[in-house]
């Protein structure tokens, strides 16, 4: 079971278990992390599960398709690691994945 | 309402609404026990899912899931499945539950959503009744369905509403053969301008859906055996073979429990904007509620996840002496073939209609205007004009048609500038 870490904006931090093939959005929802809401359910509709690749990652994850970097736009506060964790689903070699989050999502 | 966080607080109805408000409950301050009783066995899940990936067997319950049983246990959230809840006692401060137990509440949520509407008329219960003519709106309906749901099968949908349209896109990617009956002239009549109806109506047949508006039911001819829906049979004498039937023709609130409780009913439970009802110990949230919307100066029931989440969050603080007044744009989604439709705001009332894109090709949005100003958007796979529009529709911004129009004018240049 991948491991995920979640670094809030005051750096508080959380690692959590994740299971392999949800995304990493519902890993965040299941284990209550603060920061990610993902009210759409994870059908790519609500930009509330916005968060910024750690740098380290950045490469190591699949890039968005189109429509997600549409979405992706109008999240707040949106910077060049920005993905929409809906749509990053948890595999094998996203062990550590380190993921930081806005201050916030709405 | 009294401030004691440290009483019992009682959750009827394990939904979308029922799910965030347990949890959110806690996590507002809650300190006494919250217990959710659903009539369902299921903890509480997203329907949005069963008439698209579900439907087509391309998720599975547990991800239907809004959180797995642990995250409840952690937030000392206990739920009771599959029981219903019969009646509520006010005076005495008791839910009665189906089982005979009773459990005393200090606070109660009343989370009950609602039921599909049932066709009237002719031998539609006795239809109702066969293996092969369904509703939907559980999980189990969809299990049912999925049995059923073969390359081949002659499928007959009543309704032509998101639920018909969505299951009929569904059902011809699998390759079953369509037929959508609608009894409005246009599908989608009840939330859509023409110009958007027409839009679908077009994609649909083009996949290869039998579309048939200005159509009713007549009657549903059962096989000779009397085990099974054989036909359905339209009021223009049409009679249309079938080897299964869905029914969508949409939703009523469950209002019954609080009617019998005496709280004020009125298309829905009837509660304020931090979703208490005439009960000061009792908050309605979801589906089920009335509530005032200030953007459109009315009351509104809407049945959409997003008011559900919104609802039980403003229902968790309110619960723990805190008030956050819920006023928001409605918004909500129906995923149809490749088509992302994304709504935004009610358009009831509308006086101009403004499309932006071509409703020939497979992406463009349709904004609803009073008076200058919108009152609602229909967008196709145009996310950014979706969010945008949220903004159009809260700010009441005035806005220039011609340059809504135009795809040359981004349209975020439409916001007001800073000043």
């Amino acid at each position: 079971m991948p491991t995920i870490r979640f670094v809030q904006s005051d750096g508080a931090e959380q690692a959590v278990h994740a299971e392999l093939g949800q995304s990493v959005m519902q890993a965040a929802v299941n284990n209550q992390v603060p920061g990610i809401l993902g009210d759409c359910g994870g059908s790519c509709s609500c930009a509330t599960c916005h968060g910024y690749v750690d740098e380290a990652w950045n490469d190591r994850v699949p890039p968005p398709e189109g429509y997600e970097t549409d979405m992706l736009s109008c999240a707040m506060d949106v910077r060049p690691n920005s993905r929409l964790t809906c749509q990053l689903n948890v595999t094998p070699d996203l062990d550590g994945l380190v993921i930081r989050l806005p201050a916030s999502q709405t | 309402m009294s401030m004691d966080t440290n009483g019992k607080a009682v959750i009827v109805g394990a939904g979308h609404a029922a799910g965030v408000m347990a949890v959110s409950l806690r996590e507002a301050g809650w300190q006494g026990s919250i217990v959710m009783i659903g009539e369902e066995a299921h903890l509480p899940y997203q329907r949005p899912p069963l008439s698209k990936a579900f439907l087509a067997g391309e998720a599975e319950v547990e991800q239907l899931y809004l959180k797995p049983a642990a995250t409840y246990e952690r937030a000392g959230v206990e739920f009771i499945g599959a029981t219903r809840v019969e009646r509520i006692d006010r005076a005495a401060r008791l839910v009665h539950l189906a089982d005979g137990r009773a459990l005393a509440w200090d606070k109660l949520v009343l989370a009950t959503g609602g039921r599909v509407r049932r066709l009237a008329g002719a031998n539609a219960e006795a239809a109702a009744r066969m293996p092969n003519f369904h509703y939907l709106r559980t999980i189990d309906d969809v299990m049912r369905i999925r049995a059923q749901f073969h390359h081949g099968v002659r499928l007959v949908i009543v309704g032509g509403g998101y639920v018909g349209l969505e299951v009929a896109a569904i059902a011809r990617h699998r390759g079953l053969q369509v037929t959508v009956l609608e009894a409005a002239e246009r599908v989608l009549a009840r939330v859509t301008a023409p110009e958007v109806s027409c839009f679908y109506e077009r994609i649909h047949r083009a996949e290869g859906v039998d579309v048939r508006t200005g159509t009713q039911v007549e009657q549903f001819e059962l096989d000779p055996s009397g085990d099974a829906v054989a036909a359905v049979v339209c009021q223009d004498g049409a009679r249309i073979p079938a080897d299964l039937v869905i029914v969508g023709v949409g939703l009523v609130p469950n209002t019954e429990l609080a009617q019998a409780a005496g709280l004020e009913v009125d298309n829905g439970i009837v509660v304020d904007a931090c979703t208490r009802t005439s009960d000061p110990d009792i908050v309605a949230i979801g589906d089920c509620s009335n509530h005032p919307n200030d953007i459109y100066g009315r009351r509104l029931r809407l049945e959409s996840v997003p008011n559900a989440m919104e609802q039980a969050r403003t229902a968790a603080a309110a619960l723990c002496g805190v008030l956050k007044p819920y006023n928001a744009v409605p918004w909500f989604w129906s995923d149809q073939y490749d088509l992302k439709l994304k709504m935004t705001g009610l358009s009831q009332g509308y006086d101009q209609l403004v499309l932006r894109g071509d409703t020939g090709g497979r992406s463009f949005s349709a904004f609803y205007l009073k008076q200058g100003r919108m009152l609602a958007a229909d967008t196709v796979s145009r996310p950014q004009e979706f969010m945008l529009s949220k903004r159009f529709i809260a700010e009441a911004i005035e806005l220039d048609p011609a340059r809504l129009a135009d795809e040359s004018v981004p349209l975020k240049d439409l916001l007001p500038t800073a000043p």
